[in-house]
């Protein structure tokens, strides 16, 4: 069974790493938040100016001067920050922030990742994105692995204009884990009931199985 | 201490004319200078180029220029979800300009700090960088990038004094301190005008010496994009 997209969010939660600074984009990844393994203790940094991003605020409680980059309303956790918007970059291009999580329209083999404008469609803008995967140490992009037509997203080469070069090391897509390395996508992890013929198939770019392929644990 | 206050929004914004350049703060509707916005409706001023996270939406904040047609340019990271801006621009009747949000940050910044360019990494290799100067430092590629060049900012703070001295609340801080840095004339509208003296030296977000004129703003709406709660259990 392919993943949903609460499921992919749990997979990506169980790369979080202890004393981890992560940024989470807007979709499948916001609801990583959701998912932190027990003992694991994790700060979230939101790109308009706040670190320590708590969840949403009880009703009645919320607070127009205190949202996140998506616009809603959010709270602040003891021991968060507020900061500026140069200062917020300043984090996340100087890379004091471990962890970048969002979402992408296409992913290519070579680590390139399309993920804010369809031509000759309205274009909203790119946001943080290109500030954030042009300098993350570790991205994990969260996607579907095939667009509605069941078309790959995980391609050769992206079709559409891009993000960020060659900056995408890992994908968790709702049939897969794969890593991005040396032009290739490999495959470390099926979604549970999944085949590897199935991802080969839903996979566009050139995909490396090395020896039995392990079903996701969660 | 120099004062810098101004009686309202009109006496603030004397000198405004059409076809200049604004920086004007705030993060979607969080932290924008109402004020200031609305009394930029009403002097009817046209052909502005608006340096902006965000254009706001169709009924409030800087979509509120763009129904009355005054704005000619935008230069913003997000456009998001505005008809009318959509409308305008698919019609060829806005020039719209996109760059990544860290890059409009730091342009802001360069632009009050005296720094006339800088590298940066955000939208190299892809069509950001088209036509840019690029350069490799330490095996990495990076973008030239250059400081803006804006007549006026429109910062809106939570608390300031007569001084011009600055402290934000919450998200609301944004892009704030480095366009009120930027601006040739900065304008700032405030929740709380203080008295000099009430505010804490070591709690200052921007010093005084930003900042040309500050008025106490009225008539807040402050109002929230995207509305999300936990339920009551």
């Amino acid at each position: 069974m392919a993943l949903t997209k609460q499921e992919i969010a749990q997979r990506i939660a169980q790369e979080l790493q202890d004393k981890w600074y992560v940024n989470l984009g807007i979709g499948i990844p916001t609801l990583v938040a959701n998912y932190i393994p027990e003992g694991i203790d994790v700060e979230f940094q939101s790109e308009n100016g706040l670190l320590g991003m708590g969840p949403f605020p009880d009703e009645g409680t919320e607070d127009a001067d205190l949202i996140n980059a998506g616009k809603q309303t959010v709270t602040i956790l003891e021991g968060g920050s507020l900061f500026d918007s140069a200062m917020s970059f300043a984090m996340i291009r100087g890379q004091h922030v471990q962890l970048t999580v969002l979402g992408a329209m296409e992913v290519a083999a070579n680590g390139d990742i399309a993920n804010w404008k369809i031509p000759g469609r309205m274009v909203k803008g790119m946001g943080g994105a290109m500030d954030l995967v042009a300098s993350a140490e570790n991205i994990i992009v969260a996607m579907m692995h095939t667009n509605k037509k069941g078309e790959s997203k995980l391609l050769k080469q992206c079709s559409l204009p891009l993000t960020g070069v060659g900056c995408v090391k890992k994908v968790v897509t709702n049939l897969a884990v794969l890593e991005i390395k040396g032009g290739a996508f490999h495959l470390l992890e099926r979604a549970p009931g999944v085949s590897v013929e199935e991802i080969q198939n839903a996979t566009e770019g050139t995909l490396i199985v090395n020896g039995e392929i392990p079903e996701m644990q969660f | 201490m120099i004062n810098k206050v101004v009686k309202n929004a009109k006496e603030a914004l004397q000198g405004v004319e059409n076809g200049m350049t604004f920086m004007l703060g705030g993060f979607g509707l969080c932290g924008i200078p109402e004020n200031s916005i609305t009394e930029l409706v009403n002097l009817g001023v046209t052909d502005l180029t608006c340096i902006s996270n965000n254009a706001g939406v169709d009924d409030f904040g800087l979509g509120l220029l763009l129904q009355k047609r005054q704005i000619k340019k935008m230069i913003s990271s997000y456009v998001g979800e505005n008809d009318e801006f959509e409308r305008q621009m698919l019609s060829g009747e806005l020039d719209v300009d996109l760059i990544p949000q860290g890059t409009l940050a730091e342009r802001c910044r360069a632009t009050g700090a005296g720094i006339p360019a800088f590298y940066t990494p955000a939208g190299y290799g892809t069509e950001v960088a088209e036509g840019k100067e690029t350069r490799e430092f330490d095996g990495k590629m990076y973008v030239l990038e250059h400081a803006f060049d804006a007549q006026f900012a429109f910062v809106k703070a939570w608390k300031g004094d007569a001084a011009g001295n600055l402290i934000f609340k919450g998200t609301a801080r944004n892009f704030n301190p480095m366009m009120a840095m930027a601006g040739k004339t900065t304008v700032v509208e405030v929740e709380e005008l203080v008295a000099v003296g009430e505010l804490d030296p070591n709690q200052i977000h921007t010093p005084g010496i930003f900042v040309q004129r500050i008025f106490q703003g009225k008539g807040y709406e402050k109002r929230i994009e995207q509305r999300t709660v936990t339920p009551k259990s």
